[in-house]
């Protein structure tokens, strides 16, 4: 069997794959610059221990959790207080207790959801107290 | 070549050993669990907390001032209720209603007319058996075991499946996004997002807290009672036992926990 556009059959396929893989090659070798969540809020400055609810490794891996743990407990069984693994007792409140400290929802909130590409819709219903005082 | 009989068998019984082998397999490399460290021990309850087995309401309509909006203004700031300026959008947690539309059959045109003309104060019955919770595809609506009817708007699709089944108009839907039409947010309590339905929640965040609802507070005649029906000492029973009083369509078996004193 004879092809007789060959070069158009060729050029195509050639075309078709680098558009298909664009995505793993294009970007790779750059590193593009992790996201720091600024922690420089008054709240945070005057604490003497610079700690959240619960140990840093754990909240940064694993607020969402704790967050769908708080709502479930707080809406569905009516608890509002978590009491933390050093015995410390929270409000379960995302903008009365996390905002509180975490004044600065733009600079530690969304830089690394920005990062990820997540889009929690906390927001679209909890204000944020910021915004609202405004 | 056609298999044999024996052969047959192998491959069946394999093929059905490799369909059945994940489920087996998966507790070994089960999805990764976690345990929230406070989650055990959420239970602790602030000694503040007004409970109650069985929270319910009395309107006393005889007290209730005529063009009165005290318990409206008061509730809907406290729950950052949208003011969309459109009947048809209407967001209604506690809302005024003329005695025709809310005790159908009991309303006749000889009745007083002080009466027919009044707007009396109504909101969600709280009903001992809600058909909004029954009908709810995702739970986003249940009873508490105080008796409060209550939303879990994170789980809300906004079928609107509720408001199909409330047989007191008591549920609204954000057919738009509410936030721009709310005059004051109020951050204590969260908005609510378009696509969600919405009530009125026996103002459960203020119950935690210790304080009465918003409305009962509001009134300045006390015309609304709130109280635990399960307390015989209770201030609403010893209304309820003194007065003769209407509950909303009752007929329809929902038990409804709003009492109307006439």
């Amino acid at each position: 069997m004879k092809l007789n556009n060959i070069g158009k059959i060729v050029a195509g396929i050639v075309i078709f794959i680098v558009l298909a893989t664009f995505f793993f090659w294009y970007g790779t070798g750059k590193s593009s610059s992790l996201p720091q969540p600024s922690l420089d809020t008054p709240a945070i400055a005057q604490m003497k221990e610079k700690r959240c609810v619960e140990d840093k490794a754990f909240m940064s891996i694993n607020h969402m959790k704790l967050l769908h743990n708080w709502r479930d407990s707080a809406v569905r069984e009516g608890n509002r207080n978590y009491t933390a693994k050093n015995g410390n007792v929270y409000k379960m409140s995302l903008s009365g207790t996390c905002l509180e400290c975490h004044s600065n929802k733009e600079q530690f909130c969304d830089r690394c959801h920005t990062y990820v590409a997540a889009k929690p819709a906390c927001f679209s219903c909890h204000s944020i107290p910021a915004e609202v005082k405004k | 070549m056609t298999p044999n009989r024996r052969d047959f068998l192998k491959i069946a019984g394999m093929s059905t050993l490799s369909l059945i082998a994940p489920a087996i397999l998966r507790p070994a490399f089960a999805k990764e669990k976690l345990s929230i460290p406070g989650a055990k021990t959420n239970q602790t309850s602030s000694s503040q907390q007004l409970k109650g087995k069985r929270w319910a309401m009395a309107v006393d309509f005889a007290k209730c001032r005529r063009g009165c909006v005290d318990c409206i203004a008061a509730c809907h700031e406290v729950h950052n209720v949208p003011q969309f300026g459109n009947p048809k959008d209407e967001i209604k947690w506690i809302w005024r209603e003329k005695f025709a539309a809310i005790f159908p059959s009991e309303s006749h045109p000889y009745l007083p007319e002080s009466l027919q003309r009044q707007g009396i104060p109504v909101l969600c019955n709280h009903c001992a058996n809600p058909p909004c919770v029954k009908v709810c595809p995702t739970k986003a609506t249940f009873k508490r075991a105080d008796g409060i009817v209550i939303m879990d708007y994170h789980r809300c699709i906004g079928c609107r499946f509720c408001m199909a089944a409330c047989p007191y108009g008591a549920r609204s839907m954000n057919y738009r996004d509410p936030r721009p039409f709310i005059s004051k947010i109020n951050p204590d309590f969260p908005t609510r997002t378009k696509g969600v339905v919405e009530k009125c929640n026996f103002c459960e965040e203020r119950l935690v807290q210790g304080i009465l609802p918003a409305c009962v507070t509001a009134c300045k005649e006390k015309a609304l009672v709130f109280g635990d029906m399960e307390d015989p000492k209770a201030e609403i029973r010893l209304l309820l036992s003194k007065h003769f009083n209407l509950r909303r369509r009752a007929h329809l078996g929902t038990e409804p926990q709003i009492y109307y004193i006439v």
